[in-house]
């Protein structure tokens, strides 16, 4: 293979972003549609986890990987409902309801997942884009996923039915005043518990992608924070589901920059290098919030702009 | 109503201390039960899942062998981090299991918690993984046993020489420590030992267990044209199949995954912690003292390799083999003088021989000529 | 019951109400437990072992419960102020890097003042810490549940990057740590115990913190900031001061338990700081729903559920995860109970 000096680094950080974006995509785009409802669902660290563990389980117990994306977003379907149920009671927090899930959902999946650990799970096969190029290394950077064409479509799909489905419609209404969908007669709080079901199971799934495909194993320090950068992502994003799409390749770029950089030689200072997307989250959440006017897209029912 | 308000209160309180205190002899009665049978009761801790197919594994694999012996009972516990929740483990071993040789497999349960739990509990043993116990600093029923897998680390690049086309090899590690760099410079040096052209990439991911970067890592090396890889992280499942599945070969680390990569695993660097766990079983069941410092290699069957894969060439076999077979004699010094370090300081003078129980290796801080990286 | 003063009443509701929830979680837990063909009853007899049975118990439930305290006041004081800050974990290491540096530094001072500096050190730049998220909250509409967290993890990086880099004692070599402090520095253990000091601090801080939101007039200010911020603005009371200053309040609590870590348990700063004490004294605080004097019993509870947990692994072969689902059931249906507050009516004021 051909020596790429330093263009290794932008490769790599290309590669990075194509393999590490997809799971950030699914739970951000699962995290919109919950967050347009007027609910913000922190719990997803706890659900991504639990997906990966129940998709890399039901893949070896069943041998199909797609069945375990499948169980992945059937768990997350399932501890989104349990999100919805909570939050629905009156006088409960939602962000406080998120961090107990996030809690709950990573003990569980460490607890069910015990058996899972050292067993080898048939993992999602690949699609090569880049046939077109000589070089291993683009070759391999372009190695694309099915999820993540999945996830595309689902975020054009998306985009366009908030803007011209009826259901599009009444989510946002939810989200933006309560008492208004209330007067017309929609009920609420069933629809909010909906809308976090369906961001669970696709937060679920974004997780069987990290145990299903990369890295493609089952273990416990499988996530490490990115379900709730997702959720800072969409506010970024500013709740646009095709938005969200291009901050997670953003997002999976600056995870790959650390690895990148050394692959190159520089070894100076990796543990800040990989906190870079930690960094570029709390930079992008700084650059973009403000105290005094609500960000211009934000749900008006969202507890955090309140 | 008030006044038995004040009555009833004292009452429930006395019946709750009562019930609780019955619980408590209770409970001491069946712990106490525990202890009476007469078998040696060991106990083993471990700071990660035992099933991780590395550096837990293999410890937990010796742990199944000893429970196989007549007279022996093995209590374990994982994921106990090096707090003093390791400590609070170890007592309780001692106080609720009746355990009278410890275990504990982590590095960093040394100082201060075995040494604090030595000497709270003196007829207790305690068999440290690592390497630290010096005479006359620390007490007498502590002791460390290690081995030198950076022979099998050689061997790995032995057959990693042989086999690379590119002659460029890799190695992820977690932390740049001596141990860790000891077993770098040992692969770069068994791969140039056949090829004195071949560079050893290296990239450090910061901490023991990061399945996320430790796949980014392999990915980027694999990318700079890295064609044969090996590890030093706690698990090495994810580099293993990284390598797998981008077709290219890899050596193994801490216990066999020739199962995860049966394309591409060439061997690998084992440990056979068996033999040290036999031998303390052992001096704790006759009563003899317990060994401070218990170091071994090939030799004395404390590391092993893997079997070669189906990509491993006739002549790099017959190359290792012929290494392994001086390095079970004791013949063979892997770092030996003149050697420099990859910024060109000359580290091992010509005419050095530093032999594997040669304790400044334990203090090793450079990397060998040919790694790219910075330690 | 009805005669009895509506002050009463009001407490037996915030006791009754969570011990209805946690006894409701033992019995999901035991449920779960049922099917996954363990005996319930045999896991609480065994949870019951590990942490509360004997004196060596108690000693291990104590030794786990002093760190909780304090980082469950990093979640609980800043919640008074309507806040919700997770990012304790962060606060802690900082905090006991700064002990363990300080430590370093002043070798040769005296004892006792070496350990004042080095607690004093840890609780400012824990402050700091957590001061940063809620600052980023209050000048710049940031989601301090988010930059919190976010901000723990990126002092987790800083940490190890210094504590491996160019803090690194050079002895160190296979185990990276600052310099050590000495023996002569470390903290002791409270007396009769074999529990370090931090149970000690994390008590006397509980007790002055409930004094404080409680008792005081800067409390009850707080409280109003918590429950109406508008509201607070438009009354005249300083929000930012009063946000900043629970901040710095809870900040001071999560470094002092890293102090305490380096100077009792570690005697210098390296990886084995990062325990995730913070993330189980997000637990804590919740279940004691963010009372500073609750926090006390519910960090002996959540220790000693804790402490079980090895007895769990030894006895019945059940994966350390299992206290975790507990906690997290606890959690769940604490958080659920909030809505059964002002349903039951014996614990409503007589009608007249």
């Amino acid at each position: 293979m051909a020596d790429l000096g330093w263009w290794g680094v932008p490769i790599g950080v290309l590669g990075g972003a194509v393999r590490v974006s997809t799971p950030f995509l699914f739970v951000s785009l699962g995290e919109c549609i919950t967050e347009k409802s007027g609910r913000i669902n922190l719990g997803l660290e706890g659900i991504l986890v639990m997906g990966a563990m129940s998709g890399y389980a039901v893949s070896y117990l069943s041998g199909d990987p797609w069945l375990g994306v499948l169980a992945a977003g059937a768990a997350g379907l399932a501890l989104g409902v349990l999100h919805g149920l909570v939050c629905n009671l009156p006088r409960v927090n939602d962000i406080a309801v998120g961090i107990g899930l996030m809690l709950f959902g990573t003990g569980l999946a460490f607890f069910l997942g015990k058996a899972f650990v050292q067993p080898k799970a048939p993992i999602l096969p690949a699609i090569a884009l880049g046939g077109w190029s000589g070089s291993p290394q683009v070759r391999a950077a372009l190695q694309v996923n099915p999820l993540l064409v999945i996830g595309v479509v689902l975020a054009l799909g998306l985009a366009w039915a908030f803007r011209n489905t009826r259901w599009g419609l009444v989510v946002r209404m939810i989200g933006d005043s309560s008492d208004a969908a209330r007067a017309m007669g929609y009920g609420v709080l069933r629809v909010r518990m909906l809308s976090t079901a369906v961001g669970g199971f696709l937060a679920g799934v974004g997780g069987s992608f990290l145990s299903l495909y990369y890295p493609g194993s089952w273990s416990e320090g499988l996530s490490s924070g990115q379900g709730l950068m997702a959720v800072a992502l969409v506010i970024f994003a500013r709740w646009n589901p095709l938005h969200c799409f291009y901050a997670a390749l953003l997002f999976g770029g600056a995870s790959a920059v650390g690895p990148a950089l050394q692959s190159v030689g520089i070894t100076w200072g990796y543990y800040l290098f990989n906190a870079a997307p930690y960094l570029v989250t709390l930079g992008i959440m700084i650059a973009t919030c403000s105290p005094r006017h609500t960000l211009a897209g934000a749900p008006g029912e969202l507890s955090i702009n309140r | 109503m008030s006044e038995s308000f004040g009555q009833m209160h004292r009452r429930e309180l006395l019946k709750g201390l009562g019930a609780a205190g019955t619980l408590g002899a209770l409970a001491a009665l069946r712990s106490g039960r525990a202890a009476a049978a007469d078998k040696l009761v060991v106990g083993v801790i471990y700071v990660g899942p035992r099933d991780d197919y590395g550096y837990n594994q293999a410890q937990a694999q010796a742990a199944a062998a000893i429970k196989k012996m007549s007279g022996v009972s093995v209590v374990e516990q994982e994921k106990v981090p090096e707090t003093t929740d390791v400590q609070k483990t170890m007592g309780s071993m001692i106080e609720q299991d009746g355990a009278t040789l410890l275990f504990p497999t982590s590095f960093g349960y040394f100082d201060p918690h075995i040494l604090k739990m030595a000497e709270k509990y003196p007829k207790v043993r305690f068999a440290h993984c690592g390497g630290l116990w010096t005479e006359g600093k620390h007490p007498k029923n502590v002791g460390s046993y290690f081995g030198y897998i950076d022979e099998c680390q050689y061997l790995n690049g032995v057959v990693a020489g042989h086999t690379s086309k590119t002659k460029k090899i890799g190695f992820i590690a977690a932390k740049p420590i001596p141990q860790v760099l000891r077993n770098i410079n040992a692969f770069t040096l068994g791969a140039r030992s056949v090829d004195p052209k071949i560079t050893t990439q290296l990239i450090v991911t910061g901490d023991w267990a990061l399945p996320v970067k430790e796949a980014e890592a392999a990915n980027s090396m694999i990318d700079q044209g890295v064609d044969v890889i090996t590890c030093h992280v706690d698990s090495p499942k994810v580099v293993v199949e990284t390598a797998e599945r981008r077709s290219i070969s890899v050596c193994g680390y801490h216990a066999n995954q020739a199962a995860l990569a049966p394309k591409g695993y060439l061997t690998g660097a084992e440990w056979n912690w068996v033999t040290p766990y036999t031998m303390h079983v052992q001096d704790a069941m006759t009563g003899r003292p317990l060994v401070n410092f218990l170091r071994g290699g090939l030799k004395e069957g404390f590391v092993k390799t893997s079997a070669y894969g189906p990509a491993v060439a006739e002549g790099a076999r017959k190359n290792a083999d012929a290494v392994k077979a001086q390095m079970v004699k004791g013949d063979y010094v892997i770092f030996r003088g003149p050697l420099k370090d990859n910024t060109g300081k000359v580290v091992i003078a010509a005419g050095t021989m530093h032999k594997q129980t040669d304790t400044m290796l334990e203090q090793m801080n450079y990397l060998a000529e040919g790694v790219i990286g910075k330690v | 019951m009805r005669a009895a003063a509506p002050a009463l009443r009001q407490a037996a509701e915030g006791l009754v109400i969570p011990a209805g929830a946690l006894l409701a979680a033992l019995v999901v837990f035991g449920v779960f437990m049922a099917a996954i063909g363990q005996s319930p009853l045999e896991v609480y007899a065994l949870i019951y072992r590990g942490a509360f049975a004997s004196a060596f118990s108690w000693q291990n439930t104590l030794a786990r419960a002093a760190p909780l305290v304090l980082t469950a006041l990093c979640v609980a004081l800043p919640a008074q102020a309507g806040l919700m800050i997770i990012g304790g974990e962060g606060a802690l290491v900082l905090g006991g890097l700064a002990a363990a540096v300080i430590g370093h530094q002043l070798a040769g001072a005296p004892p006792a003042e070496m350990k004042v500096a080095m607690v004093l050190s840890g609780m400012v730049v824990g402050a700091t810490w957590i001061v940063l998220a809620g600052a980023l909250r209050q000048y710049r509409g940031v989601n301090e549940t988010i930059s919190s967290l976010l901000l723990g993890y990126i002092a987790i990086a800083v940490f190890n990057h210094l504590v491996e880099g160019p803090l690194r004692d050079p002895a160190s070599l296979n185990k990276p740590s600052t310099a050590p402090i000495g023996d002569a520095s470390m903290l002791g253990t409270l007396p009769g115990l074999d529990v370090h000091w931090g149970l000690g601090f994390g008590l006397i801080f509980c007790v002055a913190m409930y004094v404080l939101v409680h008792h005081t007039t800067v409390g009850f200010a707080l409280r109003v900031v918590g429950g109406n911020a508008r509201a607070a603005r438009l009354s005249g009371l300083r929000v930012g001061a009063l946000v900043l200053g629970a901040c710095a309040l809870g900040g001071a609590a999560a470094g002092l338990a890293g102090s305490v870590e380096v100077a009792a348990v570690h005697g210098s700063a390296n990886a084995s700081l990062i325990a995730g004490y913070g993330y189980s004294g997000i637990v804590v605080a919740f279940i004691a729903r963010q009372n500073p004097i609750a926090i006390l019993p519910v960090a002996v509870l959540v220790g000693g559920i804790s402490a079980s947990g090895g007895m769990l692994q030894r006895r019945l072969d059940l994966p350390d995860a299992t206290v975790l689902v507990l906690q997290g059931v606890a959690f769940m249906l604490i958080l659920a109970s909030e809505s059964l507050y002002g349903r039951f009516r014996v614990f409503q004021p007589a009608r007249a």
